[in-house]
């Protein structure tokens, strides 16, 4: 036990002595989580659109003024010919052209019928869809507005509610994910580097021959960076829930139990990782190519696992972070508890003993 | 000039003796590149729904039909009632439940109006807001086909209708993978000169060579251009291998010019190799410089407008994005290859990445000290 | 050994905040003379070199090194000195002649020079058939060898060795003096610290530093006269004990 504490304790001199480091460690995940929750929202707001209006009349300048006067366009009003609109798209200054047809007001009034184009700049297809949706919603609102007498008959009216994320924060995908991403990086990407340079540098070797037993070495080795993710999670819990205003609707245990597990099992990955590899730069490669990626691409998190194709979606499984993530959005988000987890509890659980299952058997082959 | 190529010389020497990084650095592009479009896909489809149908009639029937008709929507289940598709939501088999209630085709019948509930999982805002937003333009297609099939009765026409018609500029299949494509070449090009920049001044810190150099008469600028060049070539070179794989892979390949686009990523390399020399010659170890520039990346690609648009940023963070090197070849190569934007289009790019480019290489130059 | 200076400092002195590395030191070294600069670990030996060779800006004091000041002129001073350090600095994953070829071109060697030198110094060392071997693959006394030989490569005035034997098993270490005698014979001033007492008795004139100060300064011969010992050993172990730094 004393050896332990020995040993315990020079590892805490190696972290916190490197201040840089430890600053990135405790820092990241702060910032990552206001970028997210504060920088990256999902709602379109003002994208600059040109508007060619071919007719000039009042019923042109009244749409016009009603698409200023939400909050979702800025008109650039110094394009006016179909050239500059051409070049401002090319030059990445509009996003979208509303275009009136002549005499809108006459063929409105008296054809009954008028024609309007909305151009998007369909770069980013997903934006494009939403700005001609928001402008054709701006459009039939002033038309309904015209006719408020006369109803359109056989109108199917819809109300939507948004489940457990009414005002569509952001935050409620970025927290589970940065959980995920965070844990993952600190305790295997850590751990993996920390072990793998003493064997570069020949102290593991002292260290092995010394009477310590090899697993409290590796013990040792992984205790501080438990401790550090245990503080980055309590961050991310604490500025969620008072900064983001992220309610945690499940049981606070059952959130941390789960997350103790994850991180137990990103460590033994971390682990299973420094009993592959010599170099200090291999480590850090793997981590990233190995790790980074498949989190961030595959556990759900920034991209929804449904829309890829079936091979990833299969690879998808054997990504921890997959498992963890459904289990912090359910229980912080949804509030569901135990019943509905067990079974991503136990996944998470068998990835662990089978990490840790091959650092011993690799770990014996090299001694 | 003639001791900077014999620096260079051992840089390039150096780089290719590393088998391990060499392999790296270009089966990383080649992987993300077939990989990364393909699992990056906020496209919508494939979107699961659970109905509760309290009406059963023709009439919902056939809505149900739009929508799995429409190619967005999957059909989970049928549910008989509301908190069973919800416990559907729970367990993440739905993200949207329709609910139509009973006497749904009477009242639309007979009072012209009928009513439909969504309830739409919302964790993810963006895939939600999607949904509802497709799922609204259905039910809308729908009553308009009802009306078309109903109605020859005169008073409609009197109506006055605006007819609103949309055209998609520049990517007119709505292709996700175009607009991710340029984007991940453009982030595959930075990790790769950022990394290797970033850990090569340390790691000669680190095992002790850079003393030895230190002591030589060696110019900064000399000892700088050294480290810079040979990444610049990488960089280059993963850009080019990147085009091809695009092309190979989506079919597709610049608008605009080539030339304009090597140019532009050529200033752009200058400008992130310095920054990566700046962290190298700021870090004590490789470990360090590695979390500094993980850090960066992190903060580089969320604010680079990659996935989620600069647009639709707050102010303050849309003023961090000018700061953001990455941003301007993210914003540069879309043009490029999907607008072929020309390089009088992209002149203020070329302007701030310039300016760029002489900030960093200043500021390494300027901080690398030959004393300790 | 000529009266030619080609080191002289006044007062040198660093420090660290509070802690004086090194302390007013003040010392000649004569064009030619192999100068062993002694003390235990901790003394401020490295430090004190570290200034002279350029890469360290002492707090006050001056120097001179080959005629050029250590505060304005280090670029001067590098192109007439060469330096070995304590940790191994070739590039191991460098073959030998482009570790030579890199370091002749670095002090500005034509390519014809660096041709002819590659081959003779490749040749002294008996590497014929490694010069195309990485570093990487040599043994330790070998490398200290090749280090030695290319920080001599350009005909430096001087060259500063920072503990060059350390680790080394001692038929090379003879072989490696064998080296740095002939190359004081060539003209070449060497300033070489250690803490091998042996060593220190192959060298023209020692000085001992203790504490951050130098202690005593004369040729191996007057030191043991002067305090009466048999060794140089015993000389460094008299001034020693008084230390307050170090082990």
């Amino acid at each position: 036990m004393k050896q332990l504490l020995t040993f315990l304790t020079k590892e805490f001199h190696h972290i916190l002595r490197d201040k840089r480091s430890l600053l990135v460690l405790l820092g990241l995940p702060i910032v990552q989580l206001l970028i997210f929750g504060f920088a990256i929202t999902p709602e379109v707001r003002m994208a600059n659109i040109a508007i060619l209006d071919n007719a000039k009349d009042e019923t042109t300048r009244l749409i016009i003024h009603k698409i200023e006067n939400s909050k979702y366009f800025d008109i650039d009003r110094t394009l006016i010919k179909n050239e500059q609109v051409e070049k401002a798209f090319k030059t990445g200054k509009i996003k979208a052209a509303i275009v009136f047809q002549q005499n809108f007001q006459n063929e409105l009034m008296h054809a009954n019928k008028a024609q309007v184009q909305i151009i998007a700049d369909a770069t980013d297809p997903n934006q494009a869809a939403t700005l001609i949706n928001y402008a054709s919603a701006i459009i039939m609102d002033y038309q309904a507005g015209l006719n408020q007498q006369n109803k359109l008959p056989y109108t199917i009216t819809t109300e939507t509610r948004m489940l457990y994320n009414p005002q569509l924060k952001g935050a409620y995908t970025s927290v589970p994910g940065v959980m995920g991403m965070i844990l993952l990086l600190i305790s295997a990407m850590m751990t993996s580097i920390s072990i793998v340079k003493e064997k570069e540098l020949g102290t593991m070797e002292i260290l092995l021959v010394s009477p310590m037993k090899p697993w409290l070495v590796i013990i040792s080795k992984v205790i501080p960076y438990f401790i550090i993710s245990l503080v980055n999670v309590a961050t991310i819990l604490i500025l969620s829930v008072f900064v983001l205003g992220l309610p945690i609707q499940g049981s606070l245990l059952l959130l941390i139990v789960s997350t103790v597990l994850y991180i137990f099992c990103a460590l033994s990955f971390g682990i299973l990782i420094s009993t592959i590899s010599d170099t200090q730069q291999a480590a850090m490669l793997i981590s990233l190519l190995g790790l980074m990626l498949p989190v961030v691409m595959l556990s759900g998190y920034a991209f929804p696992i449904a829309n890829m194709p079936f091979i990833l979606q299969v690879l998808s499984n054997f990504v921890p972070a997959k498992w963890y993530i459904i289990i912090v959005k359910g229980v912080m988000i949804k509030g569901i508890g135990m019943e509905q987890i067990w079974k991503e509890l136990l996944i998470l659980l068998a990835m662990t003993v089978f990490f840790l299952m091959i650092s011993i058997k690799r770990f014996k082959i090299r001694l | 000039m003639r001791t900077l190529l014999f620096l260079l010389r051992k840089e390039f020497l150096q780089i290719f003796r590393n088998k391990l990084i060499l392999r790296m650095i270009f089966a990383l592009p080649v992987i993300q590149l077939i990989l990364l479009p393909n699992a990056a896909t906020y496209e919508v489809k494939n979107i699961t729904f659970s109905v509760v149908d309290h009406d059963h009639s023709e009439y919902s029937r056939k809505l149900i039909n739009e929508f799995t008709a429409s190619g967005y929507f999957q059909l989970n289940d049928y549910s008989k009632s509301y908190d069973q598709a919800l416990d559907q939501v729970e367990k993440d088999k739905t993200d949207l439940i329709v609910e139509i209630p009973a006497g749904f085709e009477r009242e639309l019948i007979r009072q012209n109006e009928s009513m439909i509930f969504f309830a739409a999982n919302a964790i993810s805002g963006q895939t939600a807001g999607l949904a509802v937003a497709y799922a609204n333009s259905i039910i809308r297609d729908y009553s308009n086909n009802i009306r078309a099939e109903w109605i020859s009765m005169p008073r409609l026409s009197a109506i006055p209708t605006i007819e609103i018609t949309s055209s998609n500029w520049f990517n007119p299949q709505m292709n996700y993978k175009k607009f991710i494509v340029p984007g991940v070449l453009a982030l595959l090009v930075t990790l790769v000169g950022f990394l290797m920049s970033s850990l090569n001044i340390v790691k000669e810190k680190e095992i002790g060579t850079i003393e030895q150099l230190n002591v030589s008469p060696i110019k900064k600028y000399q000892f700088i251009l050294s480290k810079l060049i040979p990444f610049w070539f990488l960089g280059l070179m993963v850009l080019s291998i990147g085009f091809v794989i695009s092309f190979i892979m989506y079919g597709l390949y610049p608008v605009g010019s080539f030339w304009v686009g090597y140019l532009f990523a050529g200033i752009y390399l200058i400008a992130l190799l310095g920054f990566g020399l700046l962290t190298s010659i700021y870090a004590e170890t490789q470990q360090q410089a590695m979390f500094i520039a993980y850090f960066f990346m992190l903060i580089f690609i969320l604010l680079g407008g990659l996935f989620s648009p600069i647009e639709n940023m707050p102010d303050w963070a849309q003023y961090l994005t000018y700061v953001n090197p990455v941003r301007y070849l993210i914003e540069a190569m879309r043009m490029l290859v999907l607008k072929g934007s020309s390089f009088w289009d992209l002149r203020y790019h070329f302007l701030i990445i310039t300016a760029f480019a002489f900030v960093f290489n200043g500021l390494a130059i300027w901080n690398y000290k030959k004393t300790v | 050994m000529s009266s030619e200076i080609v080191i002289k400092t006044n007062k040198l002195t660093k420090k660290f905040g509070d802690f004086i590395a090194v302390n007013e030191i003040t010392f000649e070294v004569f064009k030619g003379e192999i100068f062993g600069f002694l003390g235990a670990n901790g003394a401020g030996k490295t430090t004190a070199m570290k200034m002279l060779i350029g890469i360290s800006k002492p707090s006050s004091g001056s120097a001179e090194i080959a005629g050029f000041d250590i505060y304005k002129e280090t670029e001067q001073i590098k192109k007439s000195i060469g330096y070995m350090s304590q940790k191994f600095s070739l590039y191991e994953d460098l073959t030998i002649r482009e570790n030579i070829q890199l370091f002749g071109g670095i002090y500005g060697l034509s390519n014809k020079q660096i041709q002819k030198k590659s081959n003779e110094l490749i040749n002294k060392l008996n590497l014929q058939n490694k010069a195309d071997k990485l570093v990487a693959s040599l043994p330790l006394g070998w490398k200290q060898k090749l280090a030695f030989s290319i920080a001599i490569l350009h005909d430096p005035k001087i060259v500063f060795l920072d503990e060059p034997t350390g680790g080394v098993d001692p038929i090379t270490r003879r072989q490696f003096w064998d080296m740095i005698y002939e190359a004081a014979h060539n003209g070449i001033t060497v300033f070489a610290t250690t803490h091998y007492m042996d060593e220190a008795e192959y060298c023209n004139r020692v000085s001992i530093m203790v504490d951050g100060v130098i202690t005593a300064l004369d040729s191996p011969n007057n030191l043991k006269k002067q305090y009466n010992a048999n060794s140089m050993d015993e000389v460094f172990l008299t001034l020693a004990r008084g230390a307050k730094r170090g082990e």
